[in-house]
């Protein structure tokens, strides 16, 4: 197990995170406030936003199959998400979350049916991203190496 | 975290999103503030020794300890600063913010105001409230330098008690002046200083953190 190489992998899938906006500086205010005292906080608040993201998008879900559906608990819902994706960094998620709650102020359902695909898609897509990211850092702090800034 | 001096600022934040309150209190933390959070107003309140039922009688020493919080002493619990997000359901921080300072035992404490929505009209009104500072969220280290000063007033108010000068006159507090002795002796003058404020300060607790979801 090459270190440099991991070091070197990780470097290059981060960058490529914030390149393609899955990412953007939040993330690296999150990685700033961790520290010796409190080594795994980055984790800790994604795993947070993995289970609340995760309720949400359940929770919208159902909203939109009632019958006479209830645009301002759907529009509190996708609120939510947006501003814990924001809070995290995780951009696309958020940006997908404008155009959602824009559909839910016209109350127009085939747009908040369409939007929920797409944020469900960039949720999952992020958290693939992240878990990859996060196994990487794991490698490299297994093989008693540092994760480079 | 020793007796650094900032540790002796307690810190109230209030979020209903867990994220928010996580990274909050990683912030204030890092700041070396003691914190608790809490997930809505009304629990906000509670924490602060005030019932909204308390709020209406008219016999203000009645003892408010709740029920289900028997392991806070909630009348020897010092907050420095309320720190709220604004949307929250039930009681929004501007709902808590105005109950804060109608209230004659807790309108001293500075309260902020943070939002993900950048609205201004909703800035102006909560700063018209008496909110000291409005922030955006995401929330940044850098943001959190501001809060310091607020703090030092309510501070420099308990040491100052005994030397208030009744006669001195001084400029509005929501103005940018930063003498907090001056503005503590004025608010000392006005409106008294209630009975949670002349105690010795407690010892900040050994593990700092209460958190309540």
């Amino acid at each position: 197990m090459d270190l440099v190489k991991l070091q070197r992998q990780l470097v290059d899938y981060r960058d490529s995170l914030y390149h393609e906006c899955f990412l953007d500086e939040q993330f690296t205010q999150l990685q700033e406030l961790q520290d010796e005292n409190n080594p795994d906080f980055v984790v800790e608040v994604v795993s947070l936003f993995f289970e609340d993201s995760e309720r949400l998008l359940n929770e919208l879900t159902k909203a939109l199959e009632q019958q006479s559906i209830d645009f301002k608990r759907v529009d509190a819902h996708v609120h939510q998400l947006k501003g814990s994706s924001s809070s995290i960094g995780a951009q696309r998620v958020q940006k997908s979350c404008i155009a959602f709650r824009n559909y839910c102020e016209e109350q127009n359902v085939e747009g908040c049916l369409t939007c929920l695909q797409l944020v469900r898609q960039e949720y999952y897509l992020v958290k693939s991203k992240l878990e990859a990211l996060f196994k990487l850092e794991q490698q490299i702090l297994s093989a008693g190496g540092s994760i480079p800034i | 975290m020793g007796m650094a001096a900032d540790s002796e600022f307690h810190v109230l934040a209030v979020d209903d999103s867990i994220i928010d309150r996580k990274l909050i209190e990683r912030l204030l933390k890092t700041s070396s503030y003691q914190v608790t959070t809490v997930d809505s107003g009304s629990k906000a309140l509670e924490f602060l020794g005030l019932h909204e039922d308390l709020h209406d009688r008219i016999d203000q020493n009645t003892p408010s300890v709740s029920p289900n919080n028997h392991q806070w002493r909630l009348q020897e619990v010092e907050v420095n600063l309320v720190i709220t997000d604004y949307c929250m359901p039930g009681m929004t921080g501007y709902d808590l913010l105005k109950k804060i300072k109608e209230s004659s035992s807790l309108k001293n404490i500075p309260v902020v105001i943070m939002s993900s929505e950048n609205v201004p009209s909703r800035i102006s009104r909560c700063l018209e409230e008496g909110a000291e500072e409005f922030f955006l969220k995401p929330v940044r280290l850098s943001d959190l330098n501001k809060l310091r000063p607020h703090m030092l007033k309510t501070k420099s108010k308990d040491h100052c008690k005994e030397q208030v000068d009744e006669k001195t006159a001084f400029p509005s507090p929501k103005q940018e002046g930063k003498e907090e002795s001056n503005n503590n002796k004025r608010k000392a003058t006005e409106e008294g200083v209630s009975p949670e404020r002349t105690r010795p300060r407690p010892r900040p607790r050994p593990n700092g953190i209460t958190t309540m979801v």
